[in-house]
């Protein structure tokens, strides 16, 4: 249903400015993994929903991800099962989990994975037939459902085949700004730009779900795209929703370092599944010497025993190498400051003396392509330089574990712009898994609310207005900064200040810098007309990398401890009573983007006793 | 403490310079503008692309996503050849010349190097959905071998430049309405090559311009992700479409039984 309105706010600028509004029962903004499995849920209860995405339809960032989603299906190693997975999810997140959300999505993924393979999937398969199973860092057991290194693209052009056959609607290309509340304070549309026009369009829906992915475009190293500012967090928080585990950020330890151009751009951990191994410039395998006392029992001590758990699991520990990526960020990090770096500031990543260039290309063609034209790198001859990139967002907005509503009525939350799932540090395959059983919860979730509902949503035409005013704002300014030259300050400042490594009076510091972005922020300039201007999107994209750092920057700040994804130098070990408590933030009274954001701790919900035992002796 | 593994040592601009013809317009027309910029050392097209946005014009229109030729997004003509921006490296290009960027010129220009590619979404609509016969008990099994072939098609990362170099279609509008182009010819193929799916795809091939194609294999030659588009997609799809419009005792049976759509081979097969 297609209305078209008028921005009438009195005073405003935006007066006369004419937008399109379409009626939906629900809205999913993001069309990446979790945002079409929470669409197609919708879609098949029969209601109206429109998936609404910043890019072209199956361009979403999922098709990154390279590994795998692991599933405790024991197609490979028939001794897995849920409860391990489970375990092996919160001792990966250093229990900062959300248990009950850890819980479903052990259980339900294996479901959610042959779900795929009805829907078309074409996974890699065992030799009696079955889906086949990869090994990958923190996993007990080859569990990793794949498609070569190419499992997100299968993963994102499977449902977006399904989306498209079941006829939803999809606004592409289009930037959304805000949501809109009614009087009530219930979620009931949105409103946004679409990027080939410059028109504006509000969207009114009885329940929003944000799929909108991460953050990590705010680093100047990172595997994320332009797309990655953190819209879904940022906009959750100026809705007045509480956010959790802002700290969290996942910085994966195999990028690539050289060149410059491609710094950033994540080498899958598949390579050390298959494999590979991390050397220093003296040739060792260094992650022997950072086994954290938490995985010692099972992780190999020698390299012999190591090589031997490839074949054989059952009689030997794992090797090192696929620690949880936290530590081996870390590790890496520590071994370029001690001076046994590569000549471009990373280690090596080999697997060329460690299996045969066909094996190697056969099982990673993305990776050999990769280095070959982008770095001039024979990965079959040669070793990768590789260090640590800015990766994945485990905090996000806080839900509800079985339904995935946000503290906002109306609103919904999955994937990276969810937080609870993965807690300090993900384990590497858990994200598609993730995508697609949160996807689902959270488009029943959606549904349930949106049916329940009575009246038609209503949203604030003078809001909507004023969102226009402040869109169209920069287009007037004759002074004010270059959004690139604010983009890359801001990126300097997350880089340099709010890294892997963080100290309490760099943290500070951040926060006084990011303050004043955020003031200049909001008198940028931009020059052209409003059709396809890529100056004007960074523009608009700003706020929510702003948003989204400044709850980084505080939550780090306030966790006083080492724990996953988040170090500080100034307290190096984890504290039992932090790692109870979520830091929450949210904004109380005043709201948006000027707006200051409030932060404390609460306490984690409490996992029952019978997932107790999973993590003490014997298991 | 800051990270210490950020310096870049190596990595620096030098004296010499690129210059960039970049076309800059709109859907009622345009013309290549030179951007002289330091050149760096390992940089891809869409580097300097994106140097060039941030001073001086910020307004220059690209698509881009991943930026390591996963997703497809920044297709152009490069010194007139379709390529990913983002995986063309500035020193594969001839030294001292300037570099065009075009925009794909089977689509309508939106800005600048940005085209509107609705037409492949559109023609991905009228693909009926992947439809697999019956579960048995314990799951499907497939063998490797069976589901590689599908797997090649199944990389497309939906650059759309073997639609843009496609000829039926390139210079010729008035074919679009009937023409899927090859990037769905392989959907066609991907699907009946799968060992699950019971839907006969042949007819609707055919109805999509299938025999349009006359196998010049332009699309193959551009294809990033080297699917044999031509060999393993196209000609088998002909090939199976042939047998089942013209095989005269398929034909006869048409005829007596008033069975308008040939029967899939699966089907035959299955029973």
């Amino acid at each position: 249903m297609t209305e078209t309105g008028t921005a009438a706010g009195s005073g405003s600028a935006a007066v006369g400015v004419d937008y399109e509004t379409h009626d939906y029962d629900v809205i999913v903004i993001g069309a990446g993994g979790s945002g079409l499995r929470a669409a197609i849920e919708a879609k098949e209860r029969g209601l109206r929903v429109a998936v609404i995405c910043k890019s072209l339809l199956g361009k979403a960032h999922t098709v990154m991800a390279e590994g795998g989603m692991a599933a405790a299906m024991g197609n490979v190693w028939k001794e897995d099962t849920w409860q391990i997975h489970f375990r092996d999810t919160m001792r990966g997140g250093k229990m900062l989990n959300n248990w009950r959300m850890a819980q479903i999505h052990a259980m339900e993924a294996p479901d959610r994975v042959y779900e795929l393979e009805r829907w078309g999937a074409l996974f890699d398969r065992t030799k009696d037939g079955k889906i086949s199973q990869r090994d990958f860092g923190g996993h007990r057991y080859a569990r990793l459902a794949h498609v070569g290194d190419r499992t997100g693209l299968e993963l994102i052009r499977t449902l977006q085949q399904k989306v498209v056959s079941m006829g939803t609607d999809v606004f592409m290309e289009c930037k959304i700004l805000r949501l809109l509340a009614d009087g009530e304070g219930r979620i009931s549309g949105a409103v946004g730009y679409m990027r080939p026009t410059g028109e504006m369009v509000a969207f009114t829906a009885k329940a929003v779900v944000l799929a909108t992915g991460s953050i990590g475009k705010s680093w100047m190293y990172t595997s994320n795209s332009w797309e990655s500012v953190g819209d879904g967090h940022a906009m959750a928080i100026w809705a007045g929703a509480d956010v959790i585990d802002m700290e969290c950020v996942q910085f994966h330890p195999t990028g690539m370092v050289w060149p410059l151009s491609v710094r950033g751009i994540l080498v899958t951990e598949g390579v050390r599944g298959d494999g590979g191994v991390l050397r220093n410039s003296e040739g060792t395998r260094f992650m022997f010497n950072y086994v954290a006392d938490m995985f010692r029992s099972e992780t190999a001590d020698t390299e012999e025993e190591a090589d031997a758990w490839y074949d054989d699991h059952i009689n030997n520990r794992r090797t090192p190498d696929l620690l949880p990526r936290d530590e081996v960020a870390r590790a890496i990090n520590s071994e370029v400051k001690a001076g046994r770096g590569s000549p471009h500031g990373g280690v090596y990543l080999d697997i060329a003396s460690r299996r045969t260039p066909e094996y190697i290309k056969r099982r990673l063609p993305s990776m050999y392509h990769q280095f070959m034209e982008l770095a001039g790198v024979d990965i079959t001859a040669e070793p990768m330089e590789v260090g640590p990139t800015c990766h994945y967002m485990m905090g996000g907005v806080r839900v509800d574990a079985e339904t995935q509503a946000a503290t906002v009525p109306g609103l919904f939350a999955i994937g990276e712009a969810s937080g609870g799932m993965h807690g300090a540090n993900r384990l590497g395959g858990n994200s598609l898994s993730d995508l697609i059983v949160f996807g689902r919860r959270a488009g029943i979730g959606a549904s349930d609310f949106a049916e329940g509902r009575t009246g038609s949503p209503h949203v604030d035409a003078a809001e909507i207005a004023s969102v226009i005013d402040d869109a169209f704002a920069p287009f007037g300014r004759e002074d004010g900064a270059n959004p690139y030259d604010l983009q890359h300050e801001l990126q300097e400042t997350m880089q340099r200040l709010v890294g892997i490594i963080r100290t309490g009076p760099e943290l500070e510091e951040a926060l006084v810098k990011l303050e004043d972005l955020k003031q200049r922020t909001a008198k940028v300039q931009v020059k052209g007309g409003r059709a396809y201007n890529p100056g004007w999107n960074l523009a608009t994209d700003l706020p929510s990398m702003i948003t989204t750092s400044i709850a980084v920057a505080q939550g780090a700040l306030n966790r006083k401890e080492s724990r996953g994804g988040h170090t500080r130098e100034d307290y190096p070990g984890p504290d039992p009573e932090l790692g109870k408590v979520n830091f929450v933030q949210h904004q109380t009274g005043e709201r948006g983007y000027l707006a200051p954001i409030a932060i404390g701790p609460e306490p984690l919900p409490e996992m029952p006793a019978e997932l107790r035992e999973l993590f003490e002796e014997g298991h | 403490m800051a990270d210490t593994a950020e310096k870049p040592e190596t990595d620096a601009a030098t004296d010499e310079k690129v210059t960039m013809r970049i076309w800059r317009g709109d859907a009622d027309g345009g013309e290549f503008t030179d951007y002289e910029m330091p050149a760096v050392e390992g940089e891809v097209v869409l580097d300097v692309i994106h140097r060039i946005q941030a001073d001086p014009a910020p307004d220059l229109a690209c698509r881009w996503n991943c930026k390591a030729g996963k997703c497809g997004s920044c297709s152009a003509e490069i010194n007139g050849l379709p390529r990913l921006m983002c995986m063309t490296r500035m020193d594969t290009l001839p030294p001292g010349e300037a570099v065009t960027v075009a925009p794909m010129k089977t689509f309508p220009i939106i800005r600048d190097l940005v085209t509107d590619v609705s037409f492949n979404y559109e023609v991905a609509k009228k693909v009926p959905a992947f439809k697999p016969g019956p579960e048995p008990e314990g799951g499907y099994r497939m063998q490797q071998v069976d589901v590689e072939r599908g797997q090649e098609f199944r990389k497309c990362i939906e650059c759309f430049m073997c639609q843009n170099v496609c000829h039926v279609i390139r210079d010729h509008d008035e074919n679009k309405p009937k023409y899927a182009g090859p990037r769905f010819f392989i959907r066609f193929a991907e699907l009946e090559m799968h060992p699950l799916d019971v839907n006969d795809r042949r007819e609707l091939a055919h109805d999509m311009g299938l025999g349009m194609c006359n196998i010049t294999k332009c699309c193959t030659e551009v294809c990033p992700e080297h699917i044999k588009i031509t060999d393993n997609g196209i000609i088998p799809m002909k090939e199976r479409v042939v047998d089942a419009r013209y095989d005269p005792v398929a034909w006869l049976g048409r005829k007596i039984t008033g069975r308008a759509k040939p029967k899939s081979a699966k089907e035959a097969s299955a029973g």
